[in-house]
C-alpha cells in the first residue's frame, strides 16, 4: 500500500504521545535550575503606588525578586505588534507599551507585577505572597459597548480605541442598502473564549556566560519568530545569541503564537542570576493570562433585491482587544475578518467598519480560525435570518446567491481573489449525507417525544496560508509569510526534513514524510522531521492559520524538486546518459528507452562517496533548501449541517447529527484531515453551546476554572459524518488548501441556526452564544409569555 | 500547598487523639475537596489526620436500614450488592458522582460532613431518613444539615457511618452544571409507608433542603401529575452565572417529575 500522498497512514508521532514519552518544556530540567512564580494583579485597573519586595527577597530559598523598575533599568522592551492597520481618519494604530513587568500601572487581573525566583516552586510561591503591592484602584473597563466613554486605560489610546478601520466601498454599499427592496438587520455577539490548550504555557531559560548566549525552551507555535522578537526588539542583542526551542507542544489553537511576558522575563533574569529558570503556568494562570479569542459585536445589514439576490452588505463591528495589543490582535478583526465578508456569495457591494477597543481584560488575539469564524458566524446567521424573513428554504436562498462555478477566479469586494471553488456540490453532498429532504419527518417524530428538533446550515469559506508576503506587508503585516524547508539526504538514502513550520498536534512528522515518500519513492520509515529549533531549522514562520501544508508543504516540494534535479545529473553521469534522457519514477532513475536504472539510494551514496562523479559540474552531497512565498491565500470552503433537539422543559440542546462536506483541495492524509475536522467542530460546538469567558463589572474573570468554564466533552458531541469535494488549489504544487480551522469556522452558526429553526414554532427568532440550557429555557419562556399577551 | 504534618491512625479513638494534638488539624477522608483547597493555598492546617485506616468502610444490611461506613468510597457504594439490592438508586447516585478518579477516592462521610450545596449525597441522607452515627452520638438527618457547608457536627467529631432507611420506592435525578457537572439541581424522592420525602440539592442558598409542598402532593398521589399544578417558588434558591433562581425552580419541578416514575 502506498504511504504517499492520499494514504491514511497512522501517525508516526503517536507511539511517543500515546505512551507518555512526549518531551514537553516542563519535562526538561537543567542542573542548578531555579523556579519562577509571578506576582499577578488581583485588580483589573490600578496605579501601582508601591511594591515592597523586602520580605520576599529574604524569604527561604529566594534567589531574586524583580519588578518593572528592574526591567526599565535594563532597557528591556515589551512584546511588539506584528500587524498594524491605518485608521479611517488617516492616523496609525495606537500601540501602547506592553511592559513585561508592570510599569506603574496594572490593566487586567493577571497582569504580571513582579517575579519571584527561588530554589523550589513552593518557595517561590510562598515568597510571592510576601510581595506587598499598594494599588490605587481605577474603574475597570469591561463593557465593550461602553469602552469608548470609560476611564482611559493607556494615555496613548484616546477613547480606548486602538484603531478604527474600514474596508470596502461605503458609498456604493449604502446606496445598495437604500435602494434595496429589503434590508435584513441583525446584531450578533461572538462570545469570548479561553483557548485552553492541554499543555499550559511554559518556559525554561538559561544563559551561558562563556558563549554569552541564551537558550529558551518554550511552548511556541513559531520559535523562530519568538527568537526574532525577543532578541531584536525586546533585548536588542544579536539574534545569534538566542536559541529558541519549541519541543513537543501540547496544543496551541493560536494562543502560543505570541511572545508573552513570562518567557521574556525568565530569559532576561536567567542572565541576571546566571542560573536556569523554569516557569510553568498553572491552569488558573492560563485562564487569566493566555490571549483570549473572539469577543466581537457585529451589526449587520444585508440588502436584497426583488429576486432575493443580495445587492449589498454592511457590517459595523466593535471588538474587544483587551488591555494590551497582542502580536496579531490587530489583524484578526481586520484583514482576517473584513476580507471574508463576501463568504461564498456573489455580493456586489460590501463595506465594513471595525473599531478595536481596549478594555481591562486579558489581551485578545487569534484563536482557531481567527477572524474567519467571526465573519462566518455573522454572515451565516444573517443568511438564515434573511431566508426566514422571505420565507425561503435556507439552502435555496444560499444557492441563489452562491458565486457561480464559472466565475472563478472571483474578485470579492473586500480585497480577496478566490482562485477556485464550487459551492453547490458540497451543499448537495452535505444535504444528502444528513438526509435533508426528510427532515420534517424527523421533526414530527421528535415532537411526539416532546422535543423540538431543528436543522441548521452553514456554508463557509475561509482563507488559509496568509500570503503573499508583499501583499500582507502592504496591508500592515510586519512579518513575512513564506515558509522554509530543507531536505538532507544521508549517504544511505534516508532523509531528514527540516521545516520552519511547527507541529503541536497537526501530525507533520507523518504528512511531511508522506510528501517525501510520494516524491522520492522512499518508505515513510526512512524520513524524519526536525522542527521547532532555531539552531537547527532555517528561518520560518511557524504554524497557524492552517498554513503548514499549503505554505510549508509547498516549500518542501520545491526542496524535493531540487534534490531530484541534482540526483538526475548524478544518475546521468553514472549511467553515461544525457540528463534529458533520465526519468525518475517510483524511486528509480532510468534512461529512457533502455533497461539502465539506478535506485535513489545508489545516487545518494554516489553523492557522498564521489569516486565516480561529475566533479567539474556538480558539488558532492545531496542536501537542498527552498523558501516558498505563496501567490495567494488558499480558499477552503464547505457546507456543514447540524441537527439539534431541544428539550423545552430544561432548555438542554443536544446535537444529534452532523454532516460536514469540505473542499480542502487535495488531501495528503485523509485520516489526519478527518481528525482536524472533528476537533474543529468540537471547538465550534464548545463555542456555540458551552464556552464563555465572563468578566464581572469589576474585571474579575468569573470563569477562571473548569468549575465554571465549560469545555466540550465527548458526550456533548454526535458522531460526525464527514465528506469532501475537491477543487485543487491552483497556485501551489500540492493543490492543497488547509483544514485545521474549518470545523471551528463552519460549525457555530450551523448550531445556532438549528436551534432557532427548532424553536421557531414557539416564536423564538434569536439566540446568542453560548446557547446554555438556562438561556434557551428563558428564550422559550419569554416567547411564550409574549404569545400569551 | 503549604507543608503540613500527616498522620494515619488505625482507629477512631487514635484519630481523635491525633486531632487534639494539633491546633488547626483537619480530618482527611477522600480529600476531594480538602486536597484541592490545600493545593490552592486556601487552607493551611498544621496537620492532616487521614482516617482511611480506621476501618470505617463496611457496608451492612441491618434489616430496616443499610449501614454504610463513612469511609466507603463512592465506587464501593456504587458496586455494593447490598446497596444495589436494598436501595438501588443510592448505588446509582454514587455511580454518578464526579468522574472515575473522584469515585475511587471520594467518600460518603467526607461528602456529607462537607455539605457542599451541590453535592449529591446530602439529598440521599435527607430523603432516606438517614441517621448519622458519629464517634459520640447519632444524629437524625433532619437535624444534621444546618446550612451551606454547615452541619451539626461538633469540632473534632467524626462520622463513623450512616444508616439509610429502605424506602418502598426511590429515585434520584440530577441536572448537572454543564461545566463542573456537580448538581445544579438534584432531587431525591423517597417513598415510605408513612409518606414521601423529597430532598433537593444544588439549589438552596442554605444547602440541601426538603421540599414540603412536593412531599405533601406526592404523599397523596405519587405521580408526576400531582406536581403539575404546583408553583415552585424561587425564594431562597441560588442564583449564579449558570442558573438563575427561577431556572432552578423550574429544574426542581422538572427533575422531581422525572424522578417520580
Amino acid at each position: 500500500m502506498s504511504e504517499g500522498i492520499g494514504a491514511s497512514v497512522t501517525r508516526k508521532e503517536d507511539k511517543k504521545f500515546l505512551t507518555g514519552k512526549g518531551r514537553y518544556t516542563d519535562d526538561i530540567n537543567r542542573p542548578g535550575q531555579t523556579h519562577a512564580y509571578f506576582v499577578r494583579s488581583d485588580v483589573a485597573h490600578a496605579n501601582i503606588k508601591s511594591i515592597d519586595t523586602k520580605a520576599a527577597s529574604s524569604a527561604d530559598g529566594v534567589v531574586a525578586v524583580y519588578t518593572g523598575e528592574d526591567v526599565v533599568a535594563d532597557g528591556i522592551g515589551g512584546p511588539i505588534c506584528g500587524w498594524v492597520v491605518p485608521c479611517r481618519d488617516g492616523s496609525a494604530t495606537k500601540e501602547p507599551p506592553h511592559p513585561i513587568l508592570a510599569n506603574g500601572k496594572v490593566r487586567y487581573v493577571g497582569d504580571h507585577v513582579a517575579v519571584v525566583i527561588a530554589e523550589t516552586l513552593a518557595q517561590a510561591k510562598s515568597a510571592a505572597e510576601l510581595v506587598e503591592v499598594e494599588y490605587e484602584e481605577l474603574p475597570a473597563v469591561v463593557d465593550l459597548e461602553k469602552a469608548s466613554s470609560a476611564t482611559e486605560i493607556h494615555k496613548e489610546v484616546p477613547d480606548n480605541c486602538y484603531f478604527d478601520w474600514e474596508l470596502g466601498d461605503e458609498a456604493s454599499t449604502d446606496k445598495a442598502l437604500k435602494s434595496a427592496s429589503r434590508v435584513v438587520k441583525l446584531t450578533v455577539r461572538n462570545n469570548r473564549l479561553v483557548p485552553n490548550a492541554m499543555e499550559p504555557r511554559a518556559a525554561l531559560a538559561e544563559y551561558d556566560d562563556i558563549s554569552e548566549s541564551y537558550t529558551l525552551h518554550t511552548t511556541s507555535q513559531n520559535p523562530q519568530l519568538t527568537r526574532l522578537v525577543i532578541a531584536a526588539f525586546m533585548f536588542q542583542i544579536p539574534e545569534s545569541k538566542l536559541r529558541v526551542v519549541a519541543p513537543d507542544v501540547g496544543g496551541g489553537f493560536g494562543s502560543k503564537i505570541y511572545v508573552y511576558a513570562e518567557e521574556a522575563v525568565c530569559t532576561w533574569a536567567s542572565k541576571k542570576i546566571n542560573r536556569p529558570i523554569k516557569w510553568t503556568a498553572d491552569r488558573t494562570q492560563a485562564f487569566l493570562s493566555d490571549a483570549h479569542g473572539r469577543d466581537h459585536i457585529n451589526n449587520v445589514q444585508l440588502a436584497l433585491d426583488d429576486n432575493n439576490k443580495i445587492v449589498g452588505l454592511r457590517v459595523d463591528t466593535i471588538c474587544n482587544l483587551g488591555s494590551y495589543l497582542s502580536a496579531f490582535a490587530v489583524s484578526v478583526p481586520t484583514y482576517l475578518h473584513g476580507t471574508l465578508l463576501s463568504g461564498v456569495y456573489d455580493i456586489p457591494a460590501i463595506y465594513t467598519n471595525v473599531k478595536g477597543m481596549a478594555t481591562t481584560t486579558a489581551p485578545v488575539d487569534a484563536y482557531r480560525g481567527a477572524g474567519r469564524p467571526e465573519a462566518t458566524y455573522l454572515l451565516e446567521r444573517t443568511m438564515d435570518a434573511a431566508a426566514r424573513e422571505i420565507g425561503m428554504d435556507p439552502t435555496e436562498f444560499r444557492r441563489l446567491n452562491f458565486i457561480p462555478k464559472d466565475a472563478f477566479p472571483y474578485q470579492t469586494q473586500v480585497a480577496l481573489q478566490y482562485d477556485t471553488g464550487d459551492y453547490e456540490p458540497q451543499l448537495d453532498k452535505a444535504m444528502e449525507m444528513i438526509d435533508y429532504k426528510n427532515f420534517e419527518t424527523r421533526r414530527s417524530e421528535a415532537a411526539k417525544r416532546g422535543m423540538y428538533r431543528g436543522i441548521g446550515v452553514s456554508t463557509y469559506i475561509e482563507a488559509c496560508g496568509i500570503a503573499p508576503s508583499a501583499v500582507a506587508g502592504a496591508l500592515g503585516s510586519r512579518v513575512g509569510l513564506y515558509e522554509s524547508a530543507s531536505v538532507r539526504v544521508d549517504p544511505t538514502g534516508t532523509i531528514t526534513v527540516f521545516t520552519g513550520a511547527h507541529s503541536h498536534g497537526q501530525g507533520h512528522a507523518t504528512t511531511f514524510a508522506q510528501i517525501v515518500s510520494e516524491k522520492l519513492g522512499v518508505p515513510l520509515a526512512n524520513v524524519d522531521l526536525i522542527h521547532g529549533d532555531s539552531e537547527k531549522n532555517s528561518f520560518g514562520m511557524g504554524t497557524y492559520g492552517s498554513r503548514s501544508l499549503a505554505v510549508g508543504g509547498a516549500a518542501l516540494v520545491k526542496a524535493l524538486d531540487k534534490v531530484i534535479e541534482k540526483s538526475k545529473k548524478i544518475a546521468a553521469h553514472l549511467m553515461e546518459a544525457s540528463v534529458e534522457d533520465v526519468e525518475f519514477k517510483e524511486g528509480k532513475f532510468a534512461v529512457a528507452g533502455t533497461d539502465k536504472e539506478k535506485a535513489f539510494g545508489e545516487i545518494a551514496l554516489a553523492a557522498y562517496v564521489p569516486h565516480n562523479y561529475p566533479h567539474e559540474t556538480l558539488e558532492p552531497g545531496l542536501e537542498e533548501s527552498a523558501f516558498y512565498d505563496p501567490l495567494n491565500f488558499t480558499y477552503p470552503s464547505g457546507a456543514h449541517i447540524a441537527e439539534v433537539e431541544v428539550d423545552p422543559a430544561t432548555g438542554v440542546v443536544k446535537v444529534v447529527d452532523w454532516a460536514a462536506c469540505d473542499d480542502f483541495g487535495n488531501l495528503i492524509n485523509p485520516m489526519i484531515v478527518e481528525g482536524q475536522v472533528h476537533g474543529g467542530i468540537a471547538q465550534g460546538i464548545g463555542q456555540a453551546l458551552l464556552e464563555d469567558a465572563h468578566y464581572d463589572e469589576n474585571g474579575q474573570l468569573l470563569t477562571a476554572s473548569y468549575m465554571d468554564y465549560c469545555m466540550p466533552r465527548a458526550d456533548d458531541l454526535p458522531s460526525f459524518k464527514v465528506g469532501y469535494t475537491n477543487t485543487p488549489c491552483t497556485h501551489n504544487d500540492l493543490g492543497v488548501k488547509g483544514c485545521g480551522e474549518a470545523g471551528a469556522i463552519a460549525s457555530p452558526p450551523a448550531i445556532i441556526n438549528a436551534i432557532i429553526d427548532a424553536l421557531s414554532p414557539l416564536g423564538v427568532t434569536d439566540m446568542s452564544m453560548p446557547a446554555t440550557p438556562q438561556k434557551v429555557w428563558k428564550a422559550i419562556q419569554d416567547s411564550q409569555s409574549i404569545a400569551a399577551e | 500547598m503549604y507543608s503540613t504534618k500527616y498522620v494515619k491512625p488505625n482507629s477512631t479513638p487514635e484519630a481523635l487523639e491525633a486531632i487534639k494534638s494539633l491546633s488547626e488539624g483537619k480530618f482527611l477522608a477522600g480529600g476531594m475537596t480538602l486536597i484541592p483547597t490545600l493545593k490552592q493555598r486556601l487552607a493551611s492546617p498544621d496537620g492532616l489526620v487521614d482516617i482511611s485506616g480506621c476501618n470505617l468502610d463496611t457496608i451492612a444490611d441491618e434489616g430496616e436500614t443499610i449501614k454504610i461506613g463513612a469511609m466507603s468510597r463512592h465506587v464501593s457504594v456504587a458496586e455494593s450488592p447490598v446497596v444495589k439490592k436494598a436501595i438501588p438508586t443510592l448505588a446509582s447516585l454514587a455511580e454518578g458522582i464526579g468522574d472515575r478518579q473522584v469515585r475511587n477516592r471520594g467518600t460518603l462521610g467526607g461528602s456529607v460532613a462537607n455539605n457542599d450545596p451541590s453535592a449529591c449525597y446530602p439529598s440521599a441522607v435527607l430523603a432516606l431518613k438517614a441517621t448519622v452515627h458519629t464517634n459520640s452520638r447519632s444524629i437524625a438527618a433532619d437535624d444534621f444539615f444546618t446550612g451551606m457547608f454547615e452541619t451539626a457536627l461538633e469540632e473534632d467529631e467524626i462520622i463513623e457511618s450512616i444508616s439509610f432507611s429502605k424506602p418502598t420506592k426511590a429515585n434520584y435525578v440530577k441536572f448537572p452544571n454543564p461545566a463542573s457537572r456537580y448538581a445544579m439541581v438534584g432531587v431525591f424522592v423517597a417513598k415510605f409507608g408513612e409518606g414521601v420525602r423529597v430532598a433537593v440539592t444544588g439549589a438552596g442558598e442554605g444547602g440541601v433542603f426538603r421540599h414540603k409542598e412536593m412531599e405533601t402532593a406526592l404523599s397523596s398521589n405519587y405521580s408526576s401529575d400531582s406536581l403539575s399544578s404546583l408553583n415552585i417558588a424561587s425564594d431562597g434558591l441560588i442564583s449564579d452565572l449558570h442558573a438563575s433562581a427561577e431556572y432552578r425552580a423550574n429544574l426542581i419541578k422538572e427533575m422531581t417529575k422525572r424522578a417520580v416514575v
